[in-house]
């Protein structure tokens, strides 16, 4: 389920160093030992299992591209690519602004932010899971917060109807994930020189003017990391997802990870569900490069080139 | 009160969900006793593996520690498992090689998977040499541990049918009488609506809550039939015209709002369902037996006061249907793994044959409010003290004994294929975002696959 974000992460380091490590070259070689072992080798198993008809008990039948032939042109596929983009997008437009603004917020020196820093940080130490599984029971119709607190418009269907069972895995995905990209933007603010801020001032720029000038370029880099992490880390979305929703209503919320899942766990088509893995594959590697080219190559540092 | 892969947890709701939650996602490692090998199959002694969650799991140690305590050479190593946990780890270990020697599960679709790799040992012959054994489980069982005329599992633990429950009081509360047809049902249901009472609680997410109506409405509507030629693989068995009359008299029923609002939200798993029937926000519920106990330990004086009623599913006006037929599990499984040594084998068979159905796991599983897959646990019902309880496994004993056709669970009798895009459908029947005619045609597609 995994397999696409160390690939993602390694390509990036490998490719960025390459040029200049010659002579420490072999300092990568214990990393791309156990790259190879647990991400390509098994990277590699999965192509093959592609290309074969298994129901993880019996032997293996070699059937050539009709497992390609049969995912691709069964409309769930287009249905979990849709639900997928649908979610790795909102879950982005609704994470980035908040992280940004928090982060910004959080990098000042007062105690008091300090204090919610590390109260903010508080969903990041649960597992996707327990997160949940908390989240169904309160949102469950008759028994949750809404009964509880008898406010009837907390006592929706909220996983039992489409649009509002996509808003629920994004706000919980939201409220589990901004905490670690408001951290990333906290240290980003932190890396930019008092000086820039002190020039501005002298120059007469609000808060706001500082925010948009200052800020907002020197975390360019920033929000490039954390949106790949977003981007590419929404691809994987299982766990939380399977647990909330298990895909449903229906197969509204059926990501690509959990259509993989299903395939090959549940329904016992480990062929049909390698397919979906490696285009999973594909799909996180195209966009990290894409998010990469956004980005410019140059590997100047914010600082110099400011 | 019997088990079942349905019996999720019944400890408090939270945390028995945490626990499945936990454990479906590998977070959670088993529990193995006897030694750090409990996963190899051979050469390190007999193992088995079976479900958490009370009181079946209580049961299953007391027979292992019996067994085990009766044959000090012979020691059979346990690892538990969650319920979810079980049916992905069992599939991917028996694959592996890695299965333990007595596989636990429930028959059909599943055990002819393994039938198929050759993973199980075929026990018609055994059986044949322990006739009495054979002779003394219902013979009802054993439709669900036999592929292609050969036995390849052995009855084990309990009946479960599903069953219609009621809550009394709350057909108290509208005056009326419990319903005798589904015309009454469809009648019933405005009127429980009138007076803010759901006439049917529901855990639609977990979807098998949402079949168990399908099967009743296509046995009573088409008789044990219709479904009988889906499984035997005839072309287009789904769009038989009894089988649309049911999935339409089914979205019928969810127009009419005969469900609790927000059913999609609701798991069976949280056991959320129960209590909708129990605290009296719904007035029905068709569930497995097996949730009798849960109403018992969780719902107060809900069972012991006497408000719980049950009965088998009503007939259709005009079904062909025999309205004796019931569905549900009618028993759980135990395998031998044809990979075991065969020392191994033989421990195996001395615990199918000793430990599973004695006196002793008997009395048990009837104290815990179950009805056994043995003939002899008729005779035992006398015996039982409580009031609420013995009229109850008397309900259940005549409901599986006097079946004339006791059908399988659909997810359970079909291959794991099949069964998921039968879940998968249903649930979007239950949406109401595909017609019957469309229910068909997606599942015309997997018979026999």
């Amino acid at each position: 389920v995994t397999a696409a974000a160390p690939i993602v992460v390694r390509a990036r380091r490998t490719s960025s160093h390459a040029g200049r490590s010659g002579s420490v070259a072999w300092m990568a070689l214990p990393a791309l030992a156990i790259f190879t072992v647990f991400g390509v080798v098994p990277l590699v198993g999965v192509l093959l299992l592609s290309f074969v008809q298994w129901d993880g008990l019996g032997a293996l039948h070699p059937t050539g591209f009709s497992n390609w032939s049969s995912v691709l042109s069964d409309p769930q596929l287009p249905h979990s690519l849709l639900v997928t983009f649908e979610i790795m997008i909102l879950s982005w437009a609704v994470q980035t602004p908040m992280s940004l603004l928090l982060g910004v917020f959080l990098a000042g020196r007062q105690r008091y932010r300090a204090l919610l820093a590390v109260l903010y940080f508080v969903p990041l130490l649960l597992s996707s899971a327990a997160i949940a599984i908390t989240y169904k029971a309160l949102l469950d119709p008759n028994f949750g917060l809404g009964a509880g607190l008898h406010l009837d418009f907390l006592a929706q269907d909220w996983l039992g109807k489409t649009n509002l069972a996509i808003g629920v895995v994004i706000f919980v995905v939201s409220w589990q994930f901004i905490p670690f990209h408001s951290l990333i933007y906290q240290g980003g603010v932190r890396q930019i020189p008092t000086t820039m801020y002190e020039a501005a001032s002298i120059d007469g720029a609000g808060r706001i003017r500082q925010f948009f000038s200052i800020t907002l370029p020197q975390l360019k880099y920033t929000i490039i990391t954390s949106s790949t992490l977003m981007v590419v880390g929404s691809l994987t979305f299982f766990d939380l997802i399977f647990v909330l929703t298990a895909g449903g209503p229906g197969d509204a919320t059926r990501v690509l990870a959990l259509d993989m899942y299903k395939r090959g766990f549940q329904a016992n088509l480990m062929g049909p569900a390698s397919v979906i893995a490696v285009l999973l594959v594909l799909i996180g590697l195209a966009l990290a490069l894409l998010l990469r080219r956004l980005g410019g190559s140059t590997t100047a540092s914010q600082q110099e080139g400011a | 009160m019997t088990t079942s892969r349905r019996n999720f947890l019944r400890l408090s709701a939270g945390s028995a969900a945490m626990a499945a939650g936990l454990a479906a996602c590998g977070t959670s490692g088993p529990k193995t006793t006897g030694g750090s090998s409990g996963g190899e199959a051979t050469g390190t002694g007999a193992t088995y593996w079976y479900l958490t969650g009370q009181p079946q799991q209580g049961l299953r140690e007391a027979q292992v520690k019996r067994f085990n305590d009766a044959n000090s050479g012979t020691q059979l190593k346990t690892t538990t498992f969650q319920n979810d946990a079980f049916k992905q780890k069992i599939k991917t270990a028996i694959g592996a090689g890695q299965g333990p020697t007595l596989i636990w599960g429930w028959g059909g679709g599943g055990l002819k998977s393994y039938v198929d790799a050759g993973q199980v040992e075929d026990l018609t012959s055994w059986f044949g040499e322990n006739a009495a054994l054979k002779d003394s489980i219902f013979p009802s069982a054993f439709g669900a541990a036999t592929v292609g005329g050969k036995i390849y599992a052995m009855p084990v633990e309990t009946t479960t049918p599903i069953v219609l429950f009621y809550n009394k009081t709350a057909f108290e509360k509208i005056s009326a009488e419990p319903p005798q047809s589904w015309g009454d049902i469809m009648d019933l249901v405005p009127k429980f609506n009138d007076k803010g009472i759901a006439p049917f609680s529901l855990g639609g997410q977990s979807r098998w809550t949402n079949m168990m109506w399908l099967e009743f409405l296509f046995d009573r509507i088409g008789g044990s039939e219709v479904f009988q030629n889906i499984f035997d693989g005839q072309a287009n068995g789904w769009s038989d015209p009894s089988a649309l009359k049911a999935l339409e008299e089914m979205q019928k029923l969810i127009k009419a709002n005969g469900f609790i609002k927000g059913f999609s939200s609701i798991t069976a798993d949280s056991n959320a369902d129960q209590a909708l029937l129990y605290t009296g926000k719904a007035a029905m519920m068709v569930h497995g037996a097996w949730t009798y106990g849960g109403m018992k330990g969780a719902g107060g004086k809900f069972v012991t006061d006497g408000h719980l009623g049950y009965m088998n599913f009503p007939p259709v006006d005009g079904g062909k249907g025999d309205p004796s037929d019931t569905v549900g599990n009618p028993g759980q499984y135990l395998s031998i793994s044809s990979k075991a040594s065969d020392a191994d084998k033989a421990v195996a068979k001395k615990f199918l044959s000793t430990a599973t159905l004695d006196d002793a796991s008997v009395d048990a599983w009837v104290k815990s409010g179950s009805i056994p897959v043995v003939k002899s646990s008729g005779d035992k019902l006398a015996s039982v003290a409580d009031k609420n309880d013995a009229e109850w496994l008397k309900f259940v004993y005549k409901t599986s004994s006097e079946a004339k056709v006791f059908a399988q669970s659909w997810d359970q009798a079909l291959s794991p294929t099949a069964a998921e895009t039968l879940l998968d459908n249903i649930a979007k029947l239950f949406q109401l975002s595909i017609s019957p005619q469309q229910f068909a045609d997606n599942m015309n597609k997997v018979i026999g696959k």
